[in-house]
């Protein structure tokens, strides 16, 4: 019995956890259907009307153009640090060479390396290789920082494919090539696709360099563009609300139809065992 | 297998990984130490050599001591709530009478870390706001008067609203993260230790834990890495302020380079943050297990 009431205890917590949690995204949804003036007056309740016309305002006020400038930035990165690190995970997995360790410590010692503390160079190189205000160098620069961890997961799953499948085809006179884009490619989908989601999430999410290394308003991605809406000093705050729903409608969407994709890739480099 | 050329191949499909890591991670740490060598601006030409002028100005400037201890105080609590917390819950939700409950919370509890540090940020500024935010009018329904309250206005309370958005936001993470790792602990060490008649608690601290070391710590380095790192946080929710209350090592080197143009001060203050992340990261590695053949 007592055992009972603590079980009871236990799972009222969770669920008064899991309430918290969900408060301020039900909040955020709500709102985002309201007028201003139902939000300053009755926080809590329905929307009187709903107002699709916030999402479409949003859209208009510049989100459209930001949601663009994200998915073809982000598109950019994730498949130019993705295909990086699939070449890259090949030799130190699966080649003996005897400079390998120098390597892999390069390529993983880069995990150790803050953006902040590469930003004001990069600031300045960007600006002189023609980098700055740039999509390509937006994909670049957050690509280049994907690398390192994607090597690192996509390496571990290399050492796990069986070496005898590359030998024998060695053998029937394959070129490494042929092996690398018939054999080890297609078995690595569930790794690439994990991957993959890792970085679309880092990227899409990336604020400090697109703050940095973009100029023009027409360039910017949802991360700045909602700072800029809303620091403008009339802030329309419902379609502010809208705006923010539509930037994390793509990962949840992702996350909902991948999700175990999603969590292996997540928990790669926080996991030993 | 040691094939004719085999190095030959290698370095081909290495070089251009290589020369992206190269160029976009490692050289931009040697020009920032070179960087922070010379008084320029990015708005103006003129550059002088100061030598390590700005080393001696990070030790004497009140605000770096602000920025530290703001980054101390994220570390903290990030630590105490993504970690231990985080532990406690994903310990609770792997019990047996939870399995049930268990992906319906866990999915609950990870959806706000797929959201940007801006939404979260922006949303939580909302909340915090005392004329249209939710925060004070529940506290005043639990009789405080709220008069006082500005948690993101008053410098004493700002930079622990910020940690706690943060802390909403990544809780789920970690314990998703934590979920994943107890599952390859075997059941039977738990089923015989239930025998012998440890109870929750004991078999928590004695076996979960325990057999979790390696996890735990990679975690909390990664966790302390980020506090050091916090930037997009403050950034949004308080951009320091009030006044430099809750700025960080990373927003105050946005600030002194991007915003008073002094690019060489800033370089060292990266050069610092490179430090202390750089040895956090050497920890970290050392949990890896990069056996490399």
């Amino acid at each position: 019995m007592a055992k009972k009431i603590g079980h009871g205890l236990i799972i009222a917590v969770l669920i008064l956890f899991a309430v918290i949690i969900f408060l301020p995204l039900i909040w955020m949804v709500l709102t985002g259907f309201k007028t201003n003036k139902e939000l300053f007056l009755e926080p809590w309740k329905l929307p009187e009307v709903w107002q699709w016309r916030n999402y479409l305002d949003a859209w208009n006020a510049g989100i459209g153009t930001f949601f663009k400038n994200s998915v073809i930035i982000t598109l950019g990165s994730t498949v130019f640090s993705t295909l990086l690190a699939c070449f890259a995970a090949y030799p130190i997995s699966r080649i003996k060479f005897t400079t390998k360790k120098l390597w892999v410590i390069i390529i993983l010692g880069g995990l150790m390396l803050a953006p902040q503390s590469a930003v004001i160079s990069l600031f300045k190189m960007a600006k002189v290789i023609g980098l700055y205000d740039s999509y390509l160098g937006m994909m670049i620069i957050t690509g280049a920082f994907r690398i390192p961890f994607a090597t690192f997961l996509i390496m571990t799953f290399y050492k796990d494919i069986s070496v005898s499948l590359d030998e024998s085809a060695f053998i029937d006179g394959a070129k490494t090539r042929q092996v690398f884009w018939k054999i080890i490619m297609p078995l690595s989908k569930p790794i690439i696709a994990s991957c993959a989601i890792v970085s679309f999430r880092a990227v899409w999410n990336e604020l400090m360099f697109a703050n940095v290394l973009l100029e023009s308003t027409a360039k910017k991605t949802i991360p700045v563009g909602l700072v800029n809406l809303q620091g403008t000093t009339t802030t329309n705050w419902t379609m502010l609300m809208s705006g923010m729903v539509i930037a994390s409608v793509p990962l949840i969407i992702i996350f909902l139809i991948l999700q175990k994709q999603f969590i292996r890739g997540l928990t790669a480099g926080g996991v030993k065992g | 297998m040691n094939r004719k050329g085999s190095k030959k191949t290698a370095f081909i499909y290495l070089a251009p990984a290589m020369a992206v890591i190269l160029v976009f991670l490692y050289l931009p740490i040697i020009l920032n130490f070179m960087n922070s060598l010379y008084k320029w601006g990015a708005m103006s030409t003129e550059v002088t050599f100061v030598g390590g002028k700005y080393y001696q100005q990070l030790l004497e400037d009140e605000t770096i001591r602000v920025a530290l201890k703001n980054n101390l105080v994220f570390a903290v609590v990030s630590v105490a709530c993504q970690i231990g917390l985080s532990l406690v819950i994903a310990a609770v939700l792997e019990s047996r009478f939870l399995r049930k409950w268990q992906s319906v919370l866990r999915t609950i509890y990870f959806i706000p870390s797929l959201l940007m540090v801006t939404v979260t940020g922006i949303a939580f500024k909302m909340l915090y706001s005392p004329s249209i935010g939710l925060i004070n009018p529940f506290l005043e329904k639990l009789g405080i008067d709220t008069s006082g309250i500005d948690i993101l206005g008053n410098a004493g309370s700002a930079i622990f609203g910020v940690a706690a958005a943060s802390q909403w936001q990544y809780i789920g993470y970690t314990v998703v993260l934590f979920i994943v790792a107890m599952q390859s602990i075997s059941e039977d060490i738990y089923e015989a230790a239930e025998i012998d008649g440890a109870d929750a608690i004991q078999r928590f601290f004695r076996i979960t834990v325990p057999m979790m070391k390696d996890t735990i710590m990679i975690n909390m380095i990664i966790v302390v890495t980020g506090a050091v790192r916090v930037y997009d946080e403050v950034y949004v929710m308080t951009n320091g302020g009030p006044g430099r209350a809750t700025q960080t090592l990373a927003t105050y080197l946005y600030q002194v380079g991007f915003k008073n143009d002094q690019m060489g001060y800033a370089s060292a203050i990266a050069f610092f943050v490179f430090i202390v992340t750089f040895i956090l990261g050497l920890f970290q590695m050392k949990g890896y297990d990069l056996g490399d053949d």
